[in-house]
């Protein structure tokens, strides 16, 4: 469904490019989790997903279509539904559902039809009781949900969320992520780029980045496996996978697909 | 700075609140149209009775129309006194000397002035009765034929969309630096209007820093959305012309009529 | 010296008219050289709370009292303002100067230092948050990396020399290496010069590793107010207010449910690594 392939990128004014020779291919229905720290060419990555960036060398190709050649562009940005990190600084007007539809409106869709993906989309996020809310009174998380509706509204078979989590609290986090696993059981493919490492656990694929190069690319459990590599790459691995490692350390024995709380004391002391 | 509601619309469901946008904005230029036609204060009564109309109709209580002539309070004062001054007549009411008092000036004085306070009342009447949003709606399809002449139609409704959209994030924003600021020690109240003025640079640079990071950022939103211009949009909301509008733009053509005939037979 | 609340309430207003309170009979005291961990859901009253602590908010009802001046008298505001340090959320929205070392001399210009002590502050600022003065002083603070960019704000506190420092989610939005940068800058900010920190964080973690003090709010009262140890033993009670708990005390729980003694205090990384340590030493 998307490929990356041997993708380099260099902005105008830097001195190194921000990704070096890449090559990625996500699949149709997949969960992916892109993860890096800051500067680790993660951002870049995802924005290349929809061709608001385009390759200097290699070549992006989404759906059977190169990002660089222009006259796709419209049709890949109705396939590739992006959030972004700041939930303030993406939504266009002031009432809700006037800003989902949005981007059925610039597709220039039958207003009735306009109408239907509207009150779908936000079904799909469970906002339909604020349809008529004013934008700014929502709260962050509310703001994030309001904000995939309107990509839903384009009907995209993809979702990518770059950051989308980072400006949110616990709470805003764990409704956006519900959602987001949400829609992904009812078949999207979701990209999510994202600096918290407790986030993936439930992905299917966590793609490590470091540098602009791709560093891992594998299940959680084995990605979780490579504690020190996580470390150097600056990344902090949940919580629990420290304490893992740590008992590991003493000498007790523990599986490495351990990766959660609840796994960890079963490993510790298995239920009768 | 929580309770600025943006323009001064007023929620509700009456008649002339549910009427097109395009409607009520036809109605204010013919009734802008009206009270100007009008030479006599007596015939005054004629937009006035208009207006009554339509503030019985809207369910929309005086205060409101009171608030909106707050602003412009000074320039009717002032409007008033330099006409007593500057008008001439026969009707001595009381002689000062260097200055002579007539009926025929407080008259006029009376005349401009009402004239005024009307036609800012009727204005008002479309901002309260119409939410922005509506507004701009109506304005962008009002504005469209022009668009054959290059008249960025579109582009001007989007903005002032945009506009209505971050005028409360910015306001909350401007919030937090002064805050923060005043955390540093910094003094906003005290020193003479140039020295406060000075002291504002601490929260207005960082309000221009943030307001370009967030169209920047807003703008690649829009873009990953499919927005490409105006060209082959389609909008969720149709604008509907009722019934209900051609009869309020009838009624209003009935008065404007009205005033006409008034001019010709006096 | 301490911070004294006496019966703090507070409502917003909002059209001429009194909302519920959003603080409701706040009454504690922050003593000295702790580190206060203030936790609470979304509307808890955090943020509000800790805008009285340098009067941007005015004691309605009730006391605020910082070594003794009491914050409802206009003229000790001022005093207070260089006791209190506040560092408020994304505080690097705040950078306006021409230069970091500009940015981060605001404070002490207001308090009308003389220049030598300014430049010394800054100097001292920049070193304290590793932003070396050499390299950063004449940089635009808009040049700098998301990280370097909260510590230079965090410094343009600093220089003022706060003996509280407080802050509201500092490390929101920062990737990971940001955030072990802004802990261990707190840190070492308490050893050195004693500073009290107060901080406000979603992160129950961070909390239990660095607080010696945790101050829940719920609805804008005071809900627990104890040492770590305490508060994360009343998990169910936490979590019914909508908040979570440390890792460390969720994996206790976990391990209680099925038979291991493991006291339900154990909040921190080390505690529950050196427990294990103890039990295999036993076995």
């Amino acid at each position: 469904m998307i490929r990356f392939d041997h993708v380099t990128f260099q902005y105008e004014k830097a001195d190194s490019p921000a990704l070096k020779d890449v090559c990625l291919s996500i699949a149709q229905g997949e969960f992916i989790a892109v993860v890096g720290h800051n500067g680790s060419g993660k951002s870049t990555l995802a924005k290349h997903i929809n061709g608001l960036l385009v390759p200097t060398e290699g070549t992006v190709t989404v759906c059977g279509m190169r990002t660089d050649d222009e006259n796709n562009l419209l049709k890949i940005r109705q396939n590739i539904g992006m959030a972004f990190q700041n939930p303030d600084n993406q939504l266009v007007t002031t009432v809700v559902e006037e800003d989902v539809a949005f981007g059925p409106e610039n597709l220039g869709i039958d207003p009735k039809e306009i109408r239907v993906r509207v009150d779908e989309a936000l079904k799909a996020v469970g906002m339909t009781d604020y349809a008529e809310y004013a934008v700014h009174h929502l709260s962050g998380g509310q703001k994030q949900r309001i904000a995939i509706a309107g990509i839903l509204a384009l009907k995209p078979q993809v979702l990518v969320l770059d950051e989308a989590s980072a400006m949110l609290d616990p709470s805003g986090r764990i409704e956006l992520l519900e959602t987001v696993h949400r829609l992904h059981d009812s078949g999207m493919t979701v990209v999510m780029v994202t600096q918290y490492m407790e986030e993936t656990t439930g992905c299917d694929r966590i793609v490590v980045m470091k540098g602009g190069c791709v560093l891992l690319d594998d299940t959680p459990q084995e990605v979780f496996r490579h504690t020190d590599l996580l470390l150097e790459s600056n990344l902090v691995p949940p919580e629990t996978v420290i304490v893992r490692d740590s008992l590991k350390s003493l000498g007790y024995s523990i599986p490495d697909d351990v990766l959660t709380a609840k796994q960890l004391a079963e490993a510790l002391c298995p239920s009768k | 700075m929580r309770d600025i509601t943006l323009g001064q619309f007023v929620a509700g469901n009456s008649v002339i609140h549910r009427l097109d946008p395009r409607t009520k904005i036809g109605m204010m230029i013919l009734y802008i149209a009206m009270t100007f036609l009008v030479k006599k204060i007596w015939f005054l009564s004629i937009p006035f009775a208009y207006l009554i109309i339509e503030l019985i109709l809207s369910g929309i209580s005086l205060r409101y129309i009171l608030n909106s002539l707050k602003p412009v309070r000074f320039l009717l004062i002032l409007m008033f006194i330099l006409n007593l001054f500057f008008t001439k007549g026969e009707d001595v009411w009381l002689d000062l000397g260097f200055w002579k008092l007539t009926g025929e000036a407080f008259l006029q004085s009376c005349f401009l002035t009402l004239r005024i306070i009307l036609l800012v009342a009727g204005a008002s009447m479309l901002t309260l009765t119409t939410s922005p949003i509506a507004l701009t709606d109506g304005l962008e399809k009002l504005l469209s034929p022009l668009k054959v002449f290059h008249f960025p139609a579109h582009e001007l409704a989007m903005m002032m969309t945009i506009a209505l959209r971050f005028v409360p994030t910015l306001m909350d924003e401007s919030d937090k630096i002064r805050n923060a600021q005043m955390s540093r020690g910094a003094d906003f109240e005290s020193g003479n209007i140039f020295k406060r003025g000075k002291s504002m640079i601490p929260i207005l640079i960082p309000l221009f820093v943030s307001s370009f990071r967030k169209a920047d950022e807003l703008a690649i939103a829009m873009e990953s959305r499919c927005y490409h211009g105006g060209e082959g949009r389609t909008r969720m909301h149709q604008l509907k012309f009722r019934l209900i509008d051609l009869y309020a733009i009838l009624i209003t053509l009935a008065f404007l009529a009205a005033m006409i005939v008034t001019l010709i037979l006096l | 010296m301490s911070i004294e609340i006496n019966h703090l309430t507070f409502a917003y207003t909002q059209g001429g008219k009194k909302l519920e309170p959003t603080l409701n009979d706040l009454t504690f005291t922050i003593e000295e050289g702790h580190f206060l961990g203030i936790i609470g859901h979304t509307g808890s009253g955090k943020s509000t709370f800790i805008k009285h602590l340098n009067g941007l908010l005015p004691c309605e009802k009730g006391t605020v009292k910082v070594d003794g001046l009491d914050l409802s008298e206009k003229s000790e505001r001022k005093k207070v303002r260089a006791l209190v340090g506040v560092v408020f959320q994304y505080p690097e929205y705040q950078l306006f100067a021409e230069t970091v070392a500009e940015d981060v001399a605001f404070g002490p210009k207001n308090m009308k230092l003389d220049e030598e002590e300014i430049n010394a502050r800054v100097t001292e600022a920049m070193h304290l948050v590793g932003l070396d003065p050499d390299r950063f002083s004449s940089r635009s603070p808009f040049d700098l990396s998301g990280g370097e960019r909260r510590r230079a704000a965090i410094a343009g506190v600093l220089s003022m020399r706060p003996k509280y420092l407080v802050l509201d989610e500092p490390m929101a939005g920062l990737d990971p290496l940001g955030r072990r940068e802004i802990l261990a800058l707190l840190e070492k900010l308490r050893a050195e010069s004693g500073c009290t920190i107060i901080m406000i964080s979603h992160s129950m973690d961070d909390i239990a590793n660095h607080a010696t003090q945790v101050l829940v709010l719920e609805k804008g009262a005071v809900c627990m107010y104890d040492t770590p140890e305490n508060v994360f033993s009343h998990a169910e009670e936490l979590q019914s207010i909508g908040l979570s708990v440390p890792n460390v005390t969720q994996i206790c729980i976990e391990l209680n449910k099925r038979g291991v003694a493991i006291p339900s205090s154990i909040c921190k990384e080390d505690a529950f690594i050196e427990w294990f340590r103890e039990e295999k030493a036993h076995a």
